[in-house]
């Protein structure tokens, strides 16, 4: 499995960080694990439902003082690109 | 010309509200491999200001768009329009509903976007799904602007409105065979009650809200506050802080070269602190209140004014004085003690906040 990524959505409300994991996840090897780290509680919910909804795997969510961290695995297919 | 040889694909825009969760669903059920679009535009009323509200007791609220992606089974992309978004907000060719709502543009716009995805598989999609019914919205929901949006959107007949197709010609999909028109609909008009009959049908018993009330665009206050940036500025024109900013706090303008952005609980106080490298701002130190920001210069005479309307919203607003702390954006702080202005003496047109 490829290392952790670690993607820094910290300031930015939902469902931003969920689009920029979208858009990191398009461009990561398969099986790679990805930290998002944010500020906005709302990543909680949002993540891990993406990942239901597009195949991904949501590892964990863990908070640390005042940011959230959740880990998510990318699973191909990937998303495909943005026009 | 179009027979396919591979299961049809369709992406269906999806706002999070009843109609575009059936409407894909509708479509699925007849076999078409679907996926879901949703677009943030930035104007959208949940996401950022459920975040900032949010209290401790408060759940965490979900993301209606995926929510409902999430109980049909079909995938999802959110898509980040939110710039190039600006020049329908901006300029819209067909013009503005009641408030600055583009509605048309915007629907344009989105499925023309749709229009231009890529499934999963990266391949083409076949066609575009919404969840409009003829007559539900004075703007863009009538069977004239319908056609307009198909034509404008390049995707022509190309774009399938299950809930009401029975009402209008049919599309591609439906000559081709690649849906049976007889088991979409017809509905009309602004009675939500076919609905809900079919959503209880397809066993969804649960969904966001009836339907629109999902851009602050067509919030009266909302609005109120961007006509009022742009007539400050002297231009039409913003961006991703500004439309947030004007979702959070109570927005008071004593002068046309100032604005006050005061904090109404600590949610947004707290938001509004991520904001003082770009604003003066000022704080009351004797008692607890709001953070303000200060959006524009002010002179020593407006600087007391300010900080007696501060006062007006701390805990020391009864009191005969209240210490308020003023910060430039440098870091360069002073303090002023201050009579809290009582309500009657801030008049009316001055707040942009219902």
């Amino acid at each position: 499995m490829a290392c952790a990524n670690v993607l820094d959505t910290k300031g930015l409300l939902c469902p931003l960080p969920v689009i920029r994991l979208q858009e990191f996840a398009r461009h990561v090897e398969h099986e790679t694990e990805i930290v998002v780290i944010a500020t906005d509680p709302g990543v909680l919910a949002d993540i891990p439902s993406w990942c239901r909804v597009n195949g991904h795997v949501h590892v964990s969510s863990e908070q640390l003082d005042h940011e959230f961290h959740v880990k998510v695995r990318a699973v191909p297919p990937a998303l495909p690109d943005e026009v | 010309m179009t027979a396919l040889s591979r299961q049809p694909r369709a992406v269906a825009l999806i706002s999070g509200g009843l109609d575009s969760m059936l409407a894909a669903k509708v479509v699925q059920s007849q076999g078409v491999h679907v996926e879901g679009v949703n677009f943030f535009t930035g104007f959208c009323v949940e996401g950022h200001t459920q975040a900032v509200k949010r209290t401790k007791k408060q759940k965490v609220k979900r993301h209606s768009a995926l929510w409902c992606a999430e109980q049909i089974g079909i995938p999802m992309q959110i898509v980040d329009i939110s710039e190039d978004y600006k020049d329908i907000v901006i300029n819209p060719d067909y013009g503005y509903g009641r408030l600055l709502n583009p509605c048309l543009d915007c629907k344009i716009f989105m499925v023309n976007r749709a229009l231009e995805l890529k499934s999963n598989s990266n391949e083409p999609f076949d066609f575009v799904i919404t969840g409009e019914v003829v007559g539900q919205r004075p703007k863009s929901q009538r069977s004239e602007t319908m056609a307009i949006i198909a034509k404008d959107s390049g995707a022509d007949d190309r774009l399938l409105r299950p809930l009401c197709a029975k009402n209008l010609p049919p599309s591609l999909p439906e000559r081709e065979g690649w849906v049976d028109r007889e088991q979409l609909y017809g509905f009309s008009g602004r009675s939500r009650k076919p609905q809900f009959a079919l959503a209880k049908e397809l066993g969804i018993s649960e969904w966001s809200q009836p339907a629109g009330g999902c851009c602050f665009l067509t919030d009266e206050s909302y609005t109120k506050k961007l006509q009022d940036l742009w007539d400050a500025r002297g231009r039409k024109d913003y961006d991703l802080e500004d439309v947030v900013l004007l979702k959070i706090g109570r927005h008071i303008r004593p002068a046309p070269h100032f604005k006050l952005i005061i904090g109404r609980e600590e949610g947004e106080n707290q938001y509004l602190r991520g904001f003082r490298h770009k604003f003066a701002h000022m704080s009351t130190v004797s008692h607890v209140g709001p953070l303000c920001l200060i959006d524009g210069d002010l002179n020593q005479k407006e600087r007391i004014l300010a900080s007696r309307i501060l006062a007006r919203y701390s805990r020391g607003r009864t009191e005969p004085d209240v210490t308020v702390r003023i910060t430039d954006q440098s870091g360069v702080s002073e303090e002023v003690v201050v009579e809290p202005m009582e309500p009657h003496l801030i008049p009316q047109d001055w707040s942009l906040t219902n």
